[in-house]
């Protein structure tokens, strides 16, 4: 059981995300850097799926009312535990009263707090995740305030005084900062072939900026226009987060974990599913670039993916047995 | 009716889009449907999103999307269109006045009275071609020619729940406060998602939809 004693920018409870709801107009939601929720659940031995908290731009901060334990994951937030800097990708146990602090973000977007046995908040069509557009899911349906409470599955709680974390030279992937360039691979989509050769290579060449009007919803990219041979006007069709979308204005935008499932603007590509928690780390302001993947090729580097899951759960099963 | 032909596109690793040209039809519309409840059940899909004219479907990461797209054409070619005609639900509105602001202003565009708008709109028996865009929100078939208005040039940050709408040639009432670029003409307390109904959805695509006049005001 712990107390929010300030939540920050719209922090909220996430899991993996809601799926299946996408044919009465429910999105995903979920973790934008499901890697960082995976592996924070994967160091405390829960399922990769259960409830954490993510705070964005950090800033979040609060206390223990029991014994808990908690993995630290995602972008480096200057996290201190009473006073005392804690380090990234990092599982530590809180007696009641102590209080954990993110300062705000250094590097990286979005910081994420797992705890033993997943945080308990009632299962909305099959998810924790907060749909904050729907007003349901994760902690009552929004983000989260001062003096929320948030517990435990009681049958999990781990009063083991676990200390342990990942060393970036094992690890080095995790330690991507976010604040230089960002490269996304991407799966050209049906309206790519509306731009010239000329028009495409531009789009690829081109170190995009991502805008500060850009969230859970969606990424909004500055740079040049991009105009297209023809200007179709689209029946609304299913859209996934990841797409690349290019409105009228001619600056793409990418749509996230919190998009609306339908859309009809014209659409470049789709981000690959491995390269969204890298993009939700990108920092506002910082490059974009695109490079053209085929599918085959995605799904190869999603399973590498899976691997580095599976591989950090084998390296650090003995310290959770203590 | 000649089936249309489809185009089978990639949407990232794991999905795929499938769709054919407008103007939106009805016909065209029930071999979606009919499209939808059949891939459902196929080996390898997780999800599907009907759209209008349209169905994405989310695949199993690991499934080989050239084989899936094939076997779509095929399946396009046996499919015959869906019966039924779903139930009618009715959705009084209140048109017009501090809920349904863009009322005058669509009328003056059309060279209509406020009147004409509300009887045009008020007329048909519209159908759900499709749910999405946010949860509960209906894409209606059936807006009467002379109301088609293309959405705005920039969206409105704030929509409220309950507003009935207007975007391009299709009709909609927003089930969940939001942003959106369609036309605002009137108001209905009719809720069109909660989640505490066994159902959230109100409307399932196939359904119909009356729109009947509550109240008008200039």
């Amino acid at each position: 059981m712990i107390r929010i004693l300030t939540p920050g920018i719209g922090a909220t409870v996430q899991d993996l995300g809601r799926r299946g709801y996408a044919n009465i107009g429910i999105g995903c939601s979920g973790a934008m850097d499901r890697r960082a929720l995976r592996v924070a659940n994967v160091l405390l031995g829960n399922a990769d799926g259960a409830a954490g908290i993510e705070a964005t731009l950090g800033g979040l901060s609060f206390e223990a009312l029991e014994p808990v334990t908690i993995a630290l994951a995602g972008a480096d937030t200057g996290a201190t535990l009473d006073g005392r800097p804690l380090p990234r990708w990092w599982v530590c146990s809180l007696l009641p009263g102590q209080v954990l602090r993110m300062g705000h973000s250094r590097t990286g977007m979005r910081g994420y707090i797992a705890i033993a046995g997943g945080f308990e908040v009632p299962e909305v069509l099959g998810s924790r995740a907060t749909d904050v557009k729907g007003g349901f899911g994760g902690h009552d349906g929004r983000a989260l305030d001062t003096g929320d409470i948030l517990t435990t599955a009681a049958a999990a709680r781990d009063p083991r005084n676990l200390n342990f974390g990942l060393s970036p030279r094992a690890w080095p992937d995790l330690w991507v900062d976010g604040s230089g360039e960002t490269e996304l691979r991407f799966v050209p989509a049906k309206e790519w072939t509306d731009y010239t050769q000329e028009t495409r290579a531009l789009f690829c060449t081109t170190g995009w900026t991502i805008e500060p009007a850009s969230n859970r919803i969606g990424y909004r990219l500055d740079g040049p226009e991009m105009v297209p041979t023809v200007r179709r006007e689209l029946l609304s069709h299913g859209i996934l987060p990841g797409t690349i979308q290019l409105p009228p204005s001619g600056r793409p935008v990418i749509q996230m974990l919190d998009a609306n499932t339908v859309g009809g603007y014209p659409k470049l590509g789709v981000v690959i599913d491995a390269d969204l928690p890298r993009l939700a780390q990108a920092t506002l302001g910082s490059t974009l670039r695109f490079r053209e993947v085929s599918a085959a090729d995605a799904r190869a580097v999603r399973r590498r993916e899976d691997d580095l899951v599976s591989a950090i759960r084998r390296a650090t099963s003995h310290q959770r047995k203590g | 009716m000649t089936k249309p032909p489809v185009l089978i596109s990639e949407m990232g690793e794991s999905a795929l889009l499938i769709q054919s040209e407008g103007p939106m039809s009805l016909d065209v519309q029930r071999l979606y449907w009919a499209l939808d409840r059949v891939c459902h059940d196929l080996p390898g899909v997780t999800e599907t999103v009907l759209g209008v004219h349209s169905l994405l479907l989310r695949f199993d990461p690991q499934a080989e999307l050239a084989d899936a797209a094939a076997h779509l054409q095929d399946l396009w070619q046996e499919i015959g269109p869906a019966e039924g005609r779903g139930r009618l639900v009715e959705v009084p509105v209140h048109y017009g006045g501090a809920g349904g602001e863009d009322l005058q202003e669509l009328a003056a565009s059309h060279g209509l009275s406020v009147g004409e708008v509300v009887e045009l709109h008020s007329a048909p028996t519209y159908i759900v071609f499709a749910l999405g865009s946010q949860p509960g929100f209906p894409y209606l078939g059936g807006l009467d020619p002379r109301l088609v208005t293309a959405r705005r040039a920039s969206p409105r940050q704030r929509v409220e729940e309950g507003s009935v709408v207007i975007g391009g040639e299709q009709a909609g009432v927003i089930a969940r406060t939001s942003p959106s670029g369609w036309h605002i003409i009137g108001a209905t307390r009719v809720r069109l998602f909660d989640l505490d109904r066994e159902e959230p959805a109100l409307l399932q695509p196939g359904d119909q939809l009356r729109f009947s006049v509550e109240k008008v005001s200039e």
